[in-house]
C-alpha cells in the first residue's frame, strides 16, 4: 500500500549525459498528482530527454548516461529491483513523432491491453471507447483493419494518444502531442487532457505558450538543461521571478 | 515541367520586392546530365530485364527438340534416363534438387533467422560480427565443397548415418540408410545450409536493423517486454524483408552446383531416404555439358534442364513477390 500524496513524480538531483554533452543539470521537482504539469523551453534545451528519462526509455540509447532518482509515489524507478516494464506501463510516454506500430488500426489500440493479459472478448469496446476518447473514431471506423501507417500525421497522433491510455497508466508524458493537428483536433485532444486528470497524472511538453496557458496547473521551464523555474502556473505565466522565463514568455528567447 | 523561382530583386531606392523569374529554356549542361542519368539509368535497367528474357529464349531453342517429341508433363514424371535409348526423364534430377534444396533451408533459415534477430536486437557486437558473416557469404564454393568433403561426408557416414539408422530409421524408411558412402542428399544439404546460413542471415539482418528505433521505442513505452517488442513489432515489420531473403537464399541453394555436386554422390536415382545418392540439376548440366553429345537429344535434354531450373528459381520470385502484394498493399511495389 502506497501512501498517497498530493506528489505523484519526484525528481530528485537528476542528472543526463549524452556521451559527454550534459543535456540534464541536476533537475529536482516534484509533479502533483492528478494535474497538468507542462515543461516549457526553448527548442533544444532537454524537454524530450527530460520526459524520457521519467519512463526509463531514455536507456535504450546506449550513449546515454543517468544519475539522480526519479520517485513514483516513494518508490525510484532506476532501482534496480525494479522491473521495467511495470515501470513503463504505469508512466506512459506519447513521443513526439507519432510512431503507428506495424499493424491495423484496431490492433494498435489492442496491443497494450493484450500484453497485459486482457482477453480479446472486450476487446471490440476496448478499441472503440478510446478511439471515441481522442475523437478519432468517427474517421477510421469503417478501417479499423486497415494498416495505421496509412493515417494521417494528425491521425496518428490521436491513434498514439489512445493507445497509450488503452494501457491505463498512472502517469502520461506527452510530447508535444498536438503538434501535428488543426485548431479543432488540438481543442479536442486539449479536452480530453483536461478531462483526463481526474484519474491521471499528466506532463506535458509544448512550444504552444497559448495551450500552456489554458492547461497547465504547474509549469516546469527549462532552459539549457536546467530547471530556471517551477511551480504553479499562475505564478509562472502571471508573476515570473525569473528574468529569462520573463524573456521566453515574451517571445524573446527560445 | 519550369521551376519558378523566386529572386529578391532590389530597385534604386532599395526596397526589396518579389518576382517570379522563369527560366528560358532547359538548356546547358546541367539539363544534359540529368537527361543522361535518367535515360542511361533508364536503359540498364531495361537492359538487364531484357538479358533474362534472351536468356530463356535462347536456352528455349536449344531445348526444342526434345520438348517437340515428348511432352513436358513426360519429361518432368517419368524416371527412366537411358539417353541412348532416347529416354529423358528428368523426375530424379527434380526431386533430387527439391529434396538437397528444401533440407538445406529447414537447416539454415531457422538458424539464420534466430541469429540475425540476436544480431540486430540483443547484443552490442554487431560491429564485431557482422563483417565476419558476410565473409563467410562471400567465400568460393569449391571451398565449402571441400570441407563437406573432408569433413560433412566422413560425419555423416560414420555417426549420423549410423545413429539415424538405428533409431528413427526403425520407425520411419526415410531415416534409414543403406548407403555406406556419406555421399548424399543429408551431406549435400548440409553443406548447403552452411552455405545459404550467411548469405540468409546477413540479409535478414539489415532487414531487422533498418526497423526505425522509434517504433521499438512505441512498443516498449506501453509496458512491453523486448521479446514482445522483437515479435510484434520487429519481426512483424520485417517480415516482408525476411521472406524476400529467404526466397534469395531458396533460389542460390536450387541453383548451387560445385559444392553439392561434391558432396552428393551423383547417383540418378529418385532418393528414397535422407542419406542416398541423388543428382541435382545443376550437378547434371555441369558433369555432362560437352560430353557424349553425338548422342541424339542429348544437348537438347541438358538445354531442358537448365530451363528447368530457371522456370522454378523465377516461378519462386514471383510467387514472392505475389505473397508480398498481398501481405502488405503499401511495401511491395
Ligand atoms: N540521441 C541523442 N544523442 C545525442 N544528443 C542528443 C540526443 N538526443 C538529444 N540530444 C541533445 O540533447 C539536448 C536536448 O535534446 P532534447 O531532444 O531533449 O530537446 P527538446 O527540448 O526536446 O527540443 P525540441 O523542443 O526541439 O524537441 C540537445 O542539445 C540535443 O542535441
Ligand atoms: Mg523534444
Amino acid at each position: 500500500m502506497t501512501i498517497r500524496t498530493a506528489t505523484h513524480l519526484s525528481i530528485r538531483n537528476l542528472d543526463v549525459w549524452y556521451g559527454g554533452q550534459h543535456a540534464l543539470k541536476d533537475i529536482n521537482a516534484d509533479i502533483p498528482r492528478h494535474q497538468i504539469t507542462t515543461i516549457v523551453g526553448p527548442s533544444g534545451c532537454g524537454k524530450t530527454t527530460l520526459l524520457k528519462s521519467l519512463n526509463r526509455l531514455s536507456e535504450l540509447n546506449t550513449q546515454v548516461n543517468v544519475s539522480g532518482q526519479v520517485l513514483l509515489d516513494g518508490i525510484d524507478i532506476y532501482d534496480p529491483a525494479v522491473d521495467v516494464t511495470e515501470v513503463r506501463t504505469r508512466i506512459g510516454l506519447l513521443a513526439q513523432k507519432p510512431c503507428p506500430l506495424p499493424m491495423s488500426i484496431y490492433d494498435n489500440i489492442a496491443y497494450g491491453p493484450r500484453i497485459h493479459g486482457q482477453k480479446n472478448g472486450k476487446m471490440d469496446d476496448v478499441v472503440r471507447t478510446h478511439l471515441q476518447d481522442v475523437e478519432l473514431w468517427d474517421e477510421v471506423k469503417h478501417r479499423l483493419k486497415a494498416p495505421a501507417t496509412g493515417l494521417s500525421v494528425g491521425q496518428q497522433q490521436r491513434l498514439c494518444l489512445a493507445r497509450a491510455l488503452a494501457v491505463r497508466p498512472e502517469v502520461l508524458l506527452c510530447d508535444e502531442s498536438t503538434s501535428a493537428l488543426d485548431p479543432i483536433s488540438a481543442r479536442a485532444v486539449e479536452r480530453l487532457l483536461d478531462r483526463l486528470k481526474e484519474n491521471y497524472t499528466v506532463v506535458m511538453v509544448t512550444h504552444d505558450l497559448a495551450q500552456a496557458r489554458r492547461l497547465a496547473d504547474y509549469v516546469l521551464f527549462i532552459w539549457l538543461g536546467e530547471v530556471v523555474e517551477q511551480g504553479p502556473a499562475r505564478h509562472v505565466f502571471n508573476q515570473p521571478r525569473e528574468p529569462r522565463t520573463r524573456a521566453y514568455l515574451a517571445g524573446e528567447i527560445g | 515541367m519550369n521551376i519558378v523561382q523566386p529572386r529578391i530583386l532590389t530597385d534604386r531606392i532599395g526596397t526589396a520586392r518579389t518576382t517570379f523569374v522563369i527560366p528560358r529554356n532547359r538548356q546547358g549542361w546541367r539539363y544534359w546530365k540529368d537527361a543522361i542519368a535518367s535515360q542511361g539509368m533508364g536503359i540498364s535497367t531495361f537492359a538487364a530485364c531484357l538479358l533474362i528474357v534472351v536468356i530463356a529464349g535462347a536456352l528455349l531453342d536449344r531445348a526444342w527438340p526434345i520438348l517437340s517429341v515428348e511432352s513436358p508433363k513426360a519429361l518432368v514424371t517419368s524416371e527412366t534416363w537411358h539417353p541412348i535409348k532416347g529416354q529423358f526423364g528428368f523426375w530424379p534430377f527434380i526431386a533430387s534438387s527439391l529434396y538437397v534444396t528444401l533440407i538445406a533451408m529447414a537447416l539454415a533459415v531457422p538458424a539464420a533467422l534466430f541469429s540475425a534477430m540476436y544480431l540486430a536486437e540483443y547484443t552490442r557486437l554487431r560491429g564485431l560480427i557482422k563483417p565476419l558473416v558476410d565473409l563467410l557469404a562471400s567465400i568460393p564454393s569449391v571451398v565449402y565443397g571441400l570441407w563437406g568433403v573432408l569433413f560433412v561426408v566422413p560425419l555423416v557416414r560414420d555417426h549420423i548415418g549410423p545413429a539415424s539408422n538405428d533409431t528413427l530409421g526403425q520407425i520411419i524408411p526415410f531415416f534409414a540408410t543403406n548407403n555406406p558412402t556419406g555421399y548424399g542428399l543429408l551431406a549435400a544439404g548440409f553443406v548447403l545450409a552452411i552455405m545459404v546460413f550467411p548469405f540468409v542471415m546477413s540479409v535478414t539482418e539489415e532487414v531487422f536493423h533498418s526497423v526505425p528505433q522509434e517504433m521499438r521505442e512505441a512498443s516498449l513505452a506501453l509496458g512491453a517486454t523486448h521479446w514482445e517488442t522483437t515479435k510484434a513489432v520487429v519481426l512483424r515489420k520485417s517480415l516482408p524483408g525476411v521472406i524476400a531473403a529467404v526466397v534469395l537464399g531458396f533460389s542460390r541453394a536450387f541453383g548451387e552446383t560445385l559444392a553439392v555436386l561434391m558432396v552428393v554422390g551423383n547417383v540418378v536415382q529418385v532418393p528414397g531416404s535422407l542419406f542416398d545418392a541423388a543428382y541435382p540439376l545443376p550437378a547434371l548440366i555441369a558433369n555432362n555439358y560437352g560430353e557424349m553429345m553425338s548422342i541424339p537429344l542429348y544437348d537438347s535434354a541438358l538445354m531442358t534442364a537448365a530451363l528447368m531450373l530457371l522456370i522454378v528459381v523465377l516461378t519462386f520470385n514471383i510467387g514472392a513477390r505475389l505473397v508480398l502484394v498481398r501481405l502488405n498493399p503499401e511495401t511491395a511495389a
